[in-house]
């Protein structure tokens, strides 16, 4: 009997994945939790195992396929045992979560070909092979069923209304008793969604694309997952959040001294004393002072949402594109910790070994160009945050102290907010405040 | 002779009532429609080896008890005479009459009704055979509504006519002396008391420590109680190993904690161990619809398979095996082929025991809320302190609800009383309707009736409870 498998749920919010190969053919026997195919999503590479075990009866999808969470990949002709692995898996998915096999057991990417669409095999396979040196990265639970609809209270007319709209059924914030959501509930959702989206568009729809090949010869080649996934969340961004751009710059003239004089000291424990990894700990305590800066605006239900955790992003550059590691409680580490744990993601974002966990739950964002140059920029406020630090180069410049020019070195300073929840006012009195603690390091312990 | 040609927008194969339900529904949206099923009219096990006749053996079971009972009420009625030839020609002449009415409803909706056997050629076309030939039958889509059968445990004698499933106990050839019931889920329950009624001396063994393994143990308590009258023995935690088919009965050997010593003999033994999914459907591997490594078809949240053409619902779909839900889902995936945005999400399906006492219960139960460590709260309500339960001299009942401690949402109702099954449709609409223990309280219920117990029972959980005192938790 054969024994369908599809796409499990990959973690929260991805739907879908670019399938950068398949790992077995038909006719292979399989073992359970064997790594099958290998995904890119949002911005890891995932490996995802078999939830059974037995031989390839047909494989659904090739090379390139963009696959989406549910869709059938494969099925397998189990055996006796096959059905009894399966029937393990479900229950005991501790079982299922340990380490999948690695990929020595897989056959060589040449082998796996699924003859691709004509015009991508290239891409396809030059992409195979660029995988390839990467290790494996997120070991995944293989999920058996689909997830059962949540206890929503609303009555089956309201649920079905929802569904006629195509609502959410889930997102509606219900306004009876105990949170019951009724049919008007649900309208009223949806009007507040179209209005949302009328937003969004407002006034500019994006006009169609000239034939750019008339002035000379193009390439046109697929954005890559990463590319696609940024392009959507920036504009996402842009279309929310009601952006300004604060600009300042700090005096960093004695914390470069000590910079230096304590640069060896932390190389030495593993890690690099960056101007991000000192901005990291002026943030946190900044956010302690300004905690708007760490919230979400949620208009449905009109409230705003304070995290009481303080875990920041920071915006790395890699060769497959924008990166945000999220590093954990910042508030609670020192600089040299966060030295080295920013020397460490870093490295992480650059090989791949990124998890989609350790890019999720970021309170605020820094961006750094400082290694690049230019003065100031608009980062784009990292949605659903509120704010973000963007982070110049530093350059001497003279400044008029005490009745005379001095060389100084400035650090020009970028914070981009949403003037939804944060005022002009308080984003400059927070920048202000960033500033002062970079000028005057000893205002960090005195005052944050 | 080529077999003769047909088409169709919709078949159904399948006239169970998640078929008949289907094929209704689908005609009502103007399709035109097939109904295949080897009966000589739609009804499925449900109408012709399931629900509707045991429901008239149990009907006049308790005809029987409750004659019994009369005594202790000043009226005592002469040891009842039992004519099986006449009951069984009554409960078939119910059959007969439902069975034969849904042929009517199926011409009066021009919905054609195809006898036989129907085969898979492909995604778009049936073979469908019956002693007078073959015909071809091409569709657009098709809905698997092939129901389940009893399972049957290995190493039994299955082909002696002592062993009896649901379908040949139903027949009630005879009432024999004794039976063994092996299963104590709902069907060997249900099954042991229609003939512990008529006279036989039944016996129960189950594996599990408890009847009706699942349900809370505070509704089967009150219904064991009373079976433990009925029945000559209720064996738990035991097993059959071995069975043989000897000159004067089966004699069964037993293994576990109620195993008596040696073998028993019974004339007759029930096997009543669950239902397996009609999945093997021939020329289902012609399509691309998947079957499960329990034997159920995979089907999505519009109950459709794999393969797009084909839908599948009821017992083939997937647990729990229930006419009610396999109707439902029959419209949900006539709805879907018809093209409207539907899915398949009740919050509660309900499942009714028709012992006597009844046990119903629907949504969220109290062991599966234990199970899941989902805090709840649970009012109850003992029937002792119900005066219609006390009109019927029948107090040993219980209503119970599950609720959200925080929300105050009913997530789930449990009752165990006579004419429980009729009484927890109350429970399914409150969970459906997202209702409050306070709708609940706050709702008039007709006095004096059963139906008060739910309202009581709501308020017990604000400790407010009129006919029952029980001291307000803090």
């Amino acid at each position: 009997m054969a024994t369908e498998f599809r796409l499990p749920e990959l973690g929260e919010n991805i739907k879908s994945g670019d399938l950068v190969r398949i790992l077995v053919s038909v006719g292979d026997a399989v073992s359970q939790d064997q790594p099958v195919l290998e995904l890119e999503t949002d911005k890891a590479t995932i490996e995802v195992p078999s939830p059974v075990a037995g031989k390839v009866r047909e494989i659904f999808v090739k090379n390139g396929d963009k696959v989406n969470v549910g869709q059938l990949i494969l099925t397998v002709d189990g055996d006796t045992g096959a059905a009894k692995s399966a029937a393990t898996t479900a229950a005991k998915p501790e079982a299922a979560a340990a380490a999948p096999t690695r990929r020595a057991e897989a056959p060589a990417s040449g082998t796996v070909k699924e003859t691709p669409a004509p015009g991508e095999s290239l891409g396809a396979e030059s992409r195979v092979q660029a995988e390839a040196a990467s290790p494996v990265v997120v070991p995944l639970k293989p999920v058996t069923e689909m997830g059962a609809h949540p206890l929503v209270p609303a009555a089956p007319s309201a649920r079905r209304v929802a569904r006629e709209m195509g609502v959410d059924i889930g997102a509606v914030h219900g306004s009876g008793p105990g949170g019951r959501i009724s049919a008007e509930d649900v309208r009223h959702y949806a009007r507040a969604a179209l209005g949302a989206g009328e937003a969004r568009t407002w006034g500019v729809a994006a006009p169609s694309l000239p034939d750019f090949a008339k002035w000379g010869e193009v390439e046109r080649k697929p954005m890559s997952q990463i590319r696609r996934k940024t392009a959507e969340h920036m504009a996402q961004a842009w279309a929310n959040v009601c952006q300004v751009t604060q600009f300042d710059q700090a005096d960093v003239t004695h914390l470069e001294e000590i910079r230096k004089q304590y640069s060896e000291r932390v190389e030495k424990s593993g890690g690099k004393l960056t101007v991000t990894a000192i901005a990291l700990k002026v943030a946190a305590a900044a956010l302690k002072v300004f905690p708007q800066f760490a919230a979400s605006v949620d208009m449905a239900r009109g409230e705003i949402v304070y995290k009481k955790y303080c875990h920041i992003g920071v915006a790395v550059d890699t060769e497959r594109g924008l990166l945000v590691p999220v590093i954990r409680d910042v508030d609670r580490k020192n600089i040299l910790q966060l030295s080295i744990e920013l020397s460490q993601i870093a490295e992480k974002a650059r090989n791949k070994k990124l998890t989609l966990d350790e890019m999720e739950g970021g309170v605020f964002t820094i961006t750094n160009l400082g290694g690049i140059g230019g003065t100031y920029f608009s980062p784009i406020v990292n949605y659903p945050e509120v704010a973000i630090l963007g982070i110049s180069r530093s350059r001497l410049e003279p400044v008029y102290i005490r009745g005379q020019f001095e060389p100084r070195l400035m650090l020009p300073l970028s914070l981009s907010y949403d003037h939804r929840l944060i005022d002009g006012a308080d984003a400059a009195r927070f920048l202000r405040w960033v500033a002062e603690a970079l000028e005057q390091p000893f205002l960090l312990p005195l005052q944050g | 002779m080529s077999p003769e040609s047909h088409a169709t927008q919709l078949v159904v194969v399948g006239g169970g009532p998640g078929g008949y339900a289907a094929a209704f529904l689908a005609a009502d949206l103007g399709m035109q429609v097939a109904l295949v099923d080897p009966e000589a009219n739609p009804g499925g096990v449900c109408l012709y080896r399931g629900c509707i006749p045991s429901k008239a053996l149990l009907h006049v079971a308790k005809l029987i008890e409750e004659s019994r009972l009369a005594v202790n009420w000043g009226v005592k009625f002469a040891e009842p005479k039992i004519d099986v030839g006449k009951l069984r020609a009554w409960k078939d002449s119910v059959v007969g009459k439902l069975t034969g009415g849904l042929g009517q409803l199926a011409k009066q909706r021009n919905v054609r009704y195809v006898r036989g056997t129907a085969s898979f050629l492909d995604s778009k076309t049936l073979s469908v055979k019956n002693q007078s030939g073959e015909e071809k039958l091409a569709f657009e889509h098709a809905i698997l509504a092939t129901g389940s059968r009893p399972a049957m445990i290995p190493g039994i004698p299955q082909d002696s006519p002592r062993v009896l499933d649901s379908t040949s106990a139903l027949e009630l050839a005879d009432v024999p002396k004794s039976l063994l019931v092996v299963g104590g889920g709902y069907i060997g329950l249900e099954l042991g008391t229609v003939y512990a009624a008529l006279g036989s001396k039944v016996s129960v063994v189950e594996m599990e420590d408890g009847l009706m393994p699942g349900a809370d143990r505070d509704l089967v308590n009150v219904l064991a109680k009373r079976l433990e009258k009925v029945f000559q023995s209720i064996m738990l935690k035991t097993k059959v190993v071995e069975m043989k088919d000897a000159d004067k009965g089966i004699r069964v050997k037993f293994e576990g904690e109620g195993a008596k010593n040696g073998e028993q003999a019974y004339d007759k033994v029930l096997i009543a161990v669950g239902r397996k999914p009609n999945s093997n459907v021939p020329g289902l591997g012609n399509t691309k619809v998947i079957v499960n490594s329990r034997g159920y078809v995979q089907v999505n949240a519009q109950r459709q398979t794999t393969d797009p053409n084909i839908y599948a619902i009821g017992d083939v779909a997937g647990e729990p095996l229930l006419a009610h839900k396999a109707s439902h889902e029959g419209r949900t995936a006539v709805e879907a082929i018809a093209g409207h945005k539907v899915a398949f999400e009740p919050r509660a399906i309900p499942a009714v025991v028709f012992t006597d006492p009844e046990i119903a219960w629907c949504g969220l139960s109290e062991t599966e809320a234990q199970k899941q460590g989902r805090p709840v709260r649970v009012a109850k309500f003992p029937w002792g302190a119900s005066g219609r339960a006390a009109t019927l001299d029948r107090t040993d009942g219980l209503t119970k609800l599950v609720i959200d401690p925080e929300t105050e949402h009913v997530l789930g109702v449990g009752i165990v009383g006579v004419g429980a099954g009729d009484l927890i449709a109350e429970g399914v609409l409150a969970i459906e309707m997202g209702a409050l223990a306070k709708d609940i309280e706050l709702t008039i219920h007709p006095h004096p009736t059963l139906s008060e117990t739910v309202m009581q029972a709501a308020e017990t959980y604000y400790g407010t409870a009129t006919d029952f005192y029980r001291p307000k938790k803090k």
